[in-house]
């Protein structure tokens, strides 16, 4: 066979496209509602995660409710889901599968859009659990965070597409999560949100009302961009956490 | 080695030491700066490129004799990301932890210089016993290198190994930190890695002086 005609270039090429084609269109349709499937359950227990029910022990890793108890005990915890608009929000049903990355490009170009908020309760306390969204270095960053009506953080979650493993990467790690717990977002009366800085001289995080966290050395720029999300979620959802807002 | 001949085995033992991929042909850089800032990330990055490197050499191997010259390249990386591809959906789907682990190692295991640097180089040109082992050996010699620097960048930069404190706890000064041990904050980014690949080259070339170009 002479595999230097032009004519047999062509045809296999024409053939590996077809059988590699066929092949990852066939996996990605077969596997597509597991795939899916996972994903509503690790969103499921992210927010669970953000309101504070883990598994986690002691100073160990970020440790999840199992997959095959997570669906029963979102439902147990999160007692509400609704979607705000403005100061007003109405309830809606799973309303946590709403993708704000699309509700914020509505935002943008200047159309009404549903941004998803849930109340969660825990040991007769409710939580105000908000999705986040935003930019790293390389990729999206988003997360959730719950605050109580006094705009206090009762915890987060962040994950990220493709921060540097080490690095920004360690956005997801408890040492820098739990620094967010009892952090205040208020300034007075403002909303200043909660930022990653450099060299604050409160490593220990001792000091709750600087709206500082200490940052992760080598990933500046995804420091910067978890302050910024933080911040632009807080303004996205400022009008109907005043209602809410006993302080 | 009585599994296999001595030719054989030299396809594995060649790429560990004096045939290196990373510190004598000098591919593979760009990931080996990458994610070697902890040592995790070197292990699941060299497992990835072994699975990826071992089959896709076969595969290629197969195909040897039917791939038209003029397109091969292409082919080499329709193999390559097909095979990522495959293998990330199905964690995706099975292994879903394990998956968001790896999913930002896909884009560099697809872009690696060494895999394509192994088909063009060996698989066109071989059997796939053959092909298999030298995929395995080139991925071994990758990986030792990846976990050498991981764990130089993690100890000095982080001092953690696996995430593991071994030198004790630099916020509340314990352990090495009470003496006034500090963590160097240059291990943990990406040029650090390339002064430590340096460090490994001068003392390999300098142990093996065969290895040294004529001027």
């Amino acid at each position: 066979m002479n595999t230097e005609k032009n004519s047999y270039t062509v045809i296999f090429a024409v053939i590996m496209v077809v059988i590699v084609g066929s092949v990852l269109a066939f996996m990605a349709t077969a596997l597509k509602p597991k795939i899916d499937e996972n994903e509503r359950f690790e969103k499921q227990q992210n927010i669970l995660y953000a309101m504070g029910v883990n598994q986690n022990e002691g100073d160990g890793s970020v440790t999840f409710i199992p997959t095959n108890e997570v669906e029963a005990e979102f439902s147990k915890y999160i007692k509400k889901q609704m979607v705000v608009q403005g100061n007003t929000a109405t309830e809606k049903e799973d309303a946590y599968l709403i993708d704000l990355k699309n509700q914020m490009a509505q935002i943008k170009a200047g159309n009404n859009a549903e941004l998803p908020l849930l109340v969660g309760e825990k040991d007769g306390k409710e939580f105000y659990i908000i999705p986040m969204y935003g930019k790293g270095l390389w990729d999206a960053i988003w997360g959730f965070i719950s605050l109580d009506d006094n705009m206090v953080v009762q915890g987060v979650y962040f994950d990220h597409k493709g921060e540097t493993p080490g690095l920004g990467a360690n956005i997801k790690q408890r040492f820098f999560m739990d620094d967010f717990e009892g952090e205040s977002i208020l300034d007075g009366n403002r909303y200043a949100g909660i930022g990653v800085v450099k060299g604050n001289n409160d490593p220990l995080n001792e000091d709750k009302e600087d709206n500082e966290v200490d940052a992760l050395a080598g990933a500046t720029i995804t420091g910067n961009g978890v302050t910024a999300m933080i911040k632009e979620s807080l303004k996205l959802y400022k009008p109907y956490l005043e209602t809410i807002r006993k302080k | 080695m009585a599994l296999l001949s001595k030719k054989d085995a030299n396809l594995i033992l060649d790429p560990l030491a004096d045939n290196n991929p990373i510190t004598i042909q000098v591919l593979g850089i760009c990931s080996a700066l990458a994610i070697t800032a902890e040592l995790k990330a070197s292990v699941v990055m060299a497992l990835s490129v072994l699975f990826v490197l071992g089959a896709g050499n076969v595969v290629i191997s197969l195909l040897r004799n039917v791939i038209p010259s003029k397109i091969r390249i292409i082919v080499q990386l329709v193999v390559v990301a097909t095979l990522v591809i495959i293998v990330d959906q199905v964690l995706k789907a099975f292994a879903y932890e394990l998956s968001k682990t790896l999913s930002v190692f896909v884009g560099l295991i697809i872009t690696n210089c060494i895999i394509m640097g192994r088909f063009e180089a060996f698989a066109l040109g071989n059997g796939p016993w053959k092909s298999f082992l030298d995929g395995i050996g080139n991925a071994l010699g990758y990986g030792i290198i990846l976990v050498i620097i991981g764990f130089f960048r993690e100890l000095l930069g982080s001092g953690t190994l696996f995430g593991f404190p071994v030198l004790g706890d630099p916020v509340t000064k314990t352990g090495l930190y009470a003496l006034g041990y500090e963590n160097n904050g240059f291990m943990i980014i990406p040029p650090a890695a390339l002064i430590v690949v340096g460090i490994v080259i001068w003392v390999q070339r300098s142990r093996n002086r065969t290895l040294i170009e004529e001027a």
